[in-house]
């Protein structure tokens, strides 16, 4: 009888054991899962993509000024130069309002008006980018067909990407701002800095790593930004002369003519999204390396 | 005191302090410049498209007369819980082996740490054309709901594993201490005690998830197409809101109703952004009446 319960307590003690390492198991593999998804991503990218860069040759693809699929002249530079003009526009317009709205946030703002802003701040990261690329074409390149004489064009992209980026570089620069020890803020005070002073000198500074992680991945957001960019930046397939003119980017090129493109054509759009995750690639690593400096 | 130390103490008395009030003016400048830019694009289109929404645009079938919208709507609750189906309990359980398995400094976390990066610093079209290559093309499932919510999955999980992760943190160690002390197993207490208690803070993040998948469409114009009606199966073709208003605005023909459908679309947006600010309070309302 005795021996019978034991075994039977030890047979329920093991059926646990097994349990319980079968579900470590299984937890391990789903978090394994996001390694399998980037392995699978690059794969199928470079499966595709980099034989049509070989073929076309590396040279050719990425410096090459004439994007002509119908006479085969894959030359995908204006379309790297238009994406890094629109991004570069985007920091230009996005930026400085971003960071000085998320001090606003952080170190002016009463109680109030923070409960206003923050849900606007919600909303915006939230509205999605038909929404903002439909506001851009009716009510946006109106005002800048008036104002500056440009239509769909490098300009009108980088203003309305840098609204898009606008949470973003908002969300992450107040949390930095906010993560500054309170003494810093204080001590500059004590030495009879004005608010603003103390602000803008003392606490800034320390917060610059989150600041500028802030920016980095606004960069991100912006040069993977694609249906918002289509209806406003012309896509024009050449380098813009100024930035009055219309342009078209990696993201557009490949949303555009993924639909009907075959065989090499279709490969070479795929060496364009190669490309860009290279881009994105680099970008992570400066995001990396600004966190690091952080910790 | 010295002559020299005077001249230098005076003008530093009298000037006036010019570069506060310019930091201030600039600070509020931009937060006003934000709220404009922000409420401009909502009034903007609510006062352009509230006017245009009519019964027609939320009849049952999609015709080029009354551009419906009510299949988008469907397929993207469709899609919605094909995605979060998937990427759910795979976003869920990454977590848990993360927060309350894995030792800190392990080789695998770092690894699976910089993929999760990784994967959410890729944009969308890059998704949409993996998916394409993968799903619709390898796997043969053409374009369909089916390889839309997988590809969607996909682009949320390191979202929800971030937000899962960061909720089970955050719950006390003195629960799962009280739950050993009891004689429960490491799995009992994930399941029975860690895991209820981070509800909210889960929640708060698949509803964020949520928002993403309904504000996609460059991922989803790759891989699950742009027909205009509720497929019979998930291996058929069918558009979301955000595709829908993509294709109504490019063909230029039905600028009223695409106004409406963006009303509808930032309606729903902010239904989900309150929803999610909501399950967030009350997961630090929980955590904090724990502790």
């Amino acid at each position: 009888m005795i021996n019978a319960a034991s075994s039977n307590s030890t047979r329920r003690a093991n059926a646990r054991k097994i349990s319980e390492m079968a579900m470590r198991i299984i937890f391990l593999i789903a978090a394994c899962a996001c390694i399998l998804c980037v392995g699978l991503i690059c794969a199928f990218l470079l499966a595709n993509g980099l034989p049509a860069i070989l073929k076309i040759g590396p040279l050719k693809f990425l410096l090459g000024l004439q994007w002509k699929p119908e006479r085969s002249l894959y030359g995908i530079l204006p379309m790297i130069v238009g994406s890094i003009y629109v991004t570069a526009g985007a920091v230009v317009v996005g930026v400085p309002i971003g960071i000085l709205t998320a001090v606003y946030m952080a170190r002016f703002c009463d109680k109030r008006f923070y409960r206003v802003l923050n849900p606007i701040v919600s909303l915006m990261a939230g509205i999605p980018s038909v929404v903002y690329g439909f506001f851009g074409m009716v009510a946006l390149l109106p005002l800048t067909k008036a104002w500056f004489g440009a239509g769909k064009s490098v300009l009108s992209a980088s203003i309305l990407l840098g609204i898009m980026i606008l949470p973003t570089v908002i969300r992450v620069s107040e949390a930095a701002i906010r993560a500054v020890p309170s003494n810093y803020y204080e001590g500059a005070l004590a030495l009879g800095a004005s608010h603003e002073r103390s602000v803008f000198f003392a606490v800034l500074p320390a917060a610059k790593s989150g600041i500028m992680s802030s920016i980095v991945l606004g960069i991100g957001r912006a040069i993977g930004e694609t249906m918002a960019v289509i209806m406003v930046a012309g896509n024009q397939a050449v380098i813009p002369s100024g930035i009055t003119k219309g342009v078209r980017t990696l993201t557009a090129n490949i949303v555009l003519e993924m639909g009907y493109a075959a065989d090499l054509h279709r490969d070479a759009l795929i060496g364009c999204a190669v490309v860009l995750f290279v881009f994105i690639l680099l970008i992570n690593l400066l995001l990396s390396a600004t966190q690091r400096r952080q910790a | 005191m010295t002559n020299a130390a005077r001249t230098h103490n005076r003008p530093m008395k009298l000037r006036y302090d010019i570069v506060s009030p310019l930091l201030r003016a600039l600070v509020n400048a931009s937060a006003w410049i934000m709220t404009l830019a922000a409420m401009s694009m909502v009034g903007f289109i609510l006062i352009k498209g509230i006017p245009h929404i009519k019964p027609s645009l939320f009849a049952w079938k999609y015709t080029s007369v009354n551009v419906s919208l009510t299949p988008a709507l469907i397929n993207t609750a469709i899609m919605t819980a094909l995605a979060l189906v998937i990427a759910v309990p795979l976003g869920v359980f990454a977590a848990i082996y993360l927060a309350e398995y894995a030792r800190r400094g392990n080789r695998i976390v770092k690894i699976i740490r910089m993929a999760a990066e990784t994967l959410s610093g890729i944009p969308s079209i890059v998704y949409g054309l993996f998916g394409f290559l993968f799903f619709v093309v390898s796997l043969k499932w053409g374009m369909s709901l089916l390889a839309g919510g997988c590809t969607l999955a996909i682009m949320v999980l390191p979202l929800i594993m971030r937000t899962a992760e960061e909720a089970l943190l955050s719950v006390p160690d003195m629960y799962r201490e009280g739950s050993f002390g009891l004689g429960a197993g490491r799995l009992r207490t994930v399941f029975r005690v860690v895991l209820p208690a981070a509800v909210p803070g889960i929640l708060a993040g698949v509803i964020l998830a949520t928002g993403r998948v309904v504000g996609e469409s460059a991922a989803l114009i790759l891989t699950a197409g742009t027909v205009a009606k509720v497929p019979a199966s998930l291996m058929k073709s069918g558009r979301t809101m955000a595709v829908h208003m993509y294709n109504l605005s490019s063909e230029g023909l039905y600028i009223d109703q695409t106004y409406a459908t963006a009303v509808v679309m930032i309606v729903l947006v902010a239904a989900i952004n309150a929803l999610s600010t909501w399950a967030a309070k009350k997961a630090e309302n929980a955590m904090s009446g724990g502790s």
